[in-house]
């Protein structure tokens, strides 16, 4: 016996020296984040950092994005469509458990969507469920909603983080203890500092592949630099300082991820301040605005031009820089024609982000030249949200709109800019009801157009993804089709 | 005594850096090398050349000329800050001096301590996060600071002159206790107020860059050497200037001013003048 026991501590003696020499796979992985979230429920604020936690980890819908920005199943595995388009029957994915062990079934779809789109819901996105004229329960697993009208879109704005199935027996408390039946489970959160979220051993579907994972809020970019350098945080997605990234490509340690979001860069403009009223103001704004010096000063590269509020990378996409194109003169003569030929003084008003901050210094430089004198106030995300988004106290801001597919805010005259306008109104009314998909081609494109023509904002950029992660680590979203840090995918290469 | 100006190394040298500092910001005024306002988005980040003696920013604007200008705000910024101080300051001293022990006295000293109770900075960063950021909150913010200074200083001078024999004698001669604190106490304090002066203005130097460092002094685009030093942090290991050079303008404006505080405090004071000698 005792020569047994003998071997067993030799054995476990080497197992220990062999331990230190084969590194295991890691199984944790902490994320660094530039903004940390009000609270954790997706369905009642318009807060990405959100999502930018919980979708896909925590939270799903009935479908969801890809990597790619497809619409994929989610929580429904399949779905029939009715001839005439309105009404759809999903079959639900069977075996789906919250994370506090109750089922999700119909009446879960049900509570959910019901809430999303009641009277008074505080979702932050009730246009998508605007055309929801009832969802009925027909088995455990079987959901039928029924809209007013076809709505081509209507999976795609399931799939967004607004729509994530919740249920009613923990909606109470859902802003601090999320629970819904992701592969990841929430665990913990220090506020101002990380939140916890740990593997879900019950989950439906692919398990995930992390044990544990913790996002790490850290919003000033030279903290972000250090963290990623001491490898404190092994990815960091949506990184805040562009100049750093050449840095990091040289370093055989890290990883670069450059894609594509979803978030147009605009110079929002309060179309119902004057003078910004005059669509011959705006238009000089716009042709008084040298985007590539913005890109390259403040984004040192990395962004695409755009020249309405629509994606580069989406197959409709139409390229309408070339009408508002940098041209100083032509600012110049339109203020005159407007009864401003010695320019005008306005309010610049910036959010924290970079190419907020950094562009609108360069916006301020270039507008100086056209004789627009621009006060500038750097704001938190509180006030800016307090002052600008919701108070509509302001004559420019600079602000990325990263939700998908996202032009039908000009048809809502509350929105912060205030673009009321009943051609547009109607181009996306019409869009709503269309199902084919070459008329709603033809239908984005002409709204792209539409605000565009109407110089609504300055175009700036599509904002370019960047991520940096240890080169180790793979799965990781190169690009941002919606606010998303989807782990479910992610583990660590040997 | 200017001889003895002359020979005090502390104060020459220190005299010499203030008035780099203050003459650059005066140039500015008339003549910078290159428009501060003008950004050359290509020329970014660019080493000290013969076109950019001190390089460009990331924005391709002159560092040069940003620090002349940005010498103005800071210089702007102090002064004004210990105009504020020694404006209230002195007087509420002087008051507490001549009312010594009354219940005057008490409300400004305790008032005082109040004042120094909290962390300056701190109370600062308040003010403008409530007032909004601007070059005049920054002031203000530094202003109410140096109220205290001053008038714990005077207070604490003008006690020992109210015992003095000409004061007495003033006093026998009925003038009243202004009259004596304005035609007696303070041009003897006067010596004592010029050395804090000078302490309290390069302390107002670095407040204004702190404040404008966490983005809540002057805005863009008025420079600002501490917001210039905000800018290059993430950029440090790429374009080391970008941060020398503002971070050389404050240590050595700073360091010319204390300099200069010292050399006059021993040029003031004949006793430390003699053991000197």
């Amino acid at each position: 016996m005792t020569y047994v026991n003998f071997t067993r501590g030799m054995v476990s003696a080497l197992a220990l020296v062999a331990g230190v020499g084969i590194a295991q796979a890691k199984t944790d992985i902490v994320v660094g984040m530039q903004l940390e979230p009000p609270h954790l429920d997706p369905t009642s604020a318009a807060a990405g950092a959100i999502d930018s936690v919980l979708y896909a980890n925590v939270f799903e819908g009935l479908t969801r994005f890809g990597p790619d920005g497809s619409v994929n199943p989610g929580l429904a595995e399949s779905w029939e469509i009715s001839e005439d388009g309105t009404v759809y029957t999903f079959k639900l994915h069977e075996g789906v458990t919250f994370h506090d062990g109750t089922t999700m079934d119909a009446e879960d779809v049900k509570f959910s969507l019901d809430r999303a789109r009641a009277e008074d819901s505080v979702n932050a996105q009730k246009a998508l469920f605007a055309g929801i004229t009832d969802v009925t329960v027909v088995d455990p697993l079987t959901v039928q909603v029924t809209l007013a009208a076809p709505n081509g879109a209507f999976l795609f704005n399931m799939a967004w983080g607004d729509a994530v199935i919740v249920a009613p027996e923990s909606i109470e408390n859902i802003k601090t203890n999320p629970v819904g039946t992701g592969a990841f489970k929430f665990d913990n959160w220090v506020q101002g500092d990380r939140i916890d979220i740990v593997k879900n051993p019950d989950y439906w579907g692919e398990p995930a592949k992390l044990d544990r994972a913790t996002f790490k809020f850290i919003s000033d970019p030279t903290a972000a630099f250090a963290a990623v350098m001491a490898e404190d945080v092994h990815a960091f997605a949506g990184f805040p300082a562009p100049e750093n990234l050449p840095q990091f490509d040289a370093d055989p340690r890290f990883q670069v991820l450059v894609g594509s979001t979803e978030g147009e860069t605009i110079l929002s403009t309060n179309n119902k301040q004057a003078p910004f009223d005059d669509v011959r103001v705006r238009k000089a704004l716009a042709h008084a605005i040298d985007r590539q010096a913005i890109i390259d000063g403040a984004m040192f590269g990395y962004g695409t031009p755009i020249g309405s509020h629509f994606a580069p990378h989406h197959p409709d996409y139409v390229d309408l820089t070339g009408n508002s194109a940098y041209d100083p003169e032509l600012a110049k003569s339109l203020l005159a024609e407007a009864g401003f030929p010695d320019g005008f003084s306005t309010t610049l008003k910036l959010p924290p982000p970079s190419y907020a901050r950094r562009g609108g210094e360069i916006i301020a430089a270039q507008l100086r030249e056209v004789g627009i004198e621009t006060e500038i106030t750097n704001l938190e995300w509180a006030q800016w949200l307090e002052q600008v988004f919701t108070g509509k106290d302001f004559g420019l801001t600079i602000v990325s709109h990263t939700e998908p597919m996202d032009i039908g805010i000009y048809a809502n005259p509350e929105y912060y800019f205030q673009y009321d306008n009943a051609d547009f109104q109607k181009t996306m009314a019409d869009l709503t009801a269309a199902t084919d998909p070459a008329a709603r081609s033809a239908l984005l494109k002409q709204a792209q157009e539409k605000i565009s023509a109407d110089y609504v904002n300055g175009y700036l950029f599509q904002l370019a993804a960047l991520s940096v992660a240890n080169a180790k680590v793979v799965g990781l979203w190169e690009n941002a089709p919606t606010q998303a840090t989807d782990l479910t995918a992610v583990y660590w290469q040997d | 005594m200017i001889r003895a100006a002359l020979t005090n190394r502390a104060l020459v040298i220190g005299l010499a850096l203030s008035l780099i500092f203050v003459g650059a910001a005066l140039i500015s005024f008339i003549w910078v090398p290159q428009d501060v306002g003008a950004m050359d988005i290509p020329n970014k980040m660019k080493p000290p050349s013969a076109a950019h003696p001190l390089g460009t920013d990331h924005f391709g604007r002159d560092i040069l000329s940003m620090i002349m200008v940005g010498a103005r705000t800071s210089i702007a910024v102090a002064v004004v800050a210990v105009v504020i101080g020694m404006g209230l300051g002195v007087p509420l001293g002087l008051a507490a001096a001549a009312r010594r022990g009354s219940l005057l006295d008490e409300v400004i000293m305790r008032g005082n301590d109040l004042v120094f109770a909290f962390p300056s900075l701190l109370i600062a960063i308040m003010i403008t996060a409530v007032f909004g950021p601007s070059a005049l909150n920054a002031i203000i913010a530094i202003g109410i600071f140096n109220i205290p200074v001053f008038a714990r200083l005077t207070r604490g001078a003008a006690l020992s002159l109210w015992t003095r024999d000409y004061v007495l004698a003033a006093r026998v001669a009925g003038k009243g206790a202004v009259r004596i604190s304005a035609e007696h106490i303070l041009p003897n304090v006067t010596n004592l107020l010029i050395v804090q002066g000078t302490i309290q203005f390069s302390l107002g130097i670095l407040a204004e860059a702190a404040l404008s460092y966490v983005g809540l002094g002057a805005q863009p685009p008025i420079p600002s050497w501490g917001r210039m030093l905000a800018d290059s942090q993430t950029m440090i290991s790429l374009a080391p200037h970008m941060a020398i050079f503002p971070g050389m303008a404050i240590l050595l404006t700073v360091l010319g001013l204390n300099l200069m505080g010292d050399g006059l405090r021993d040029l003031f004071d004949p006793r430390i003048r003699r053991d000197r000698r």
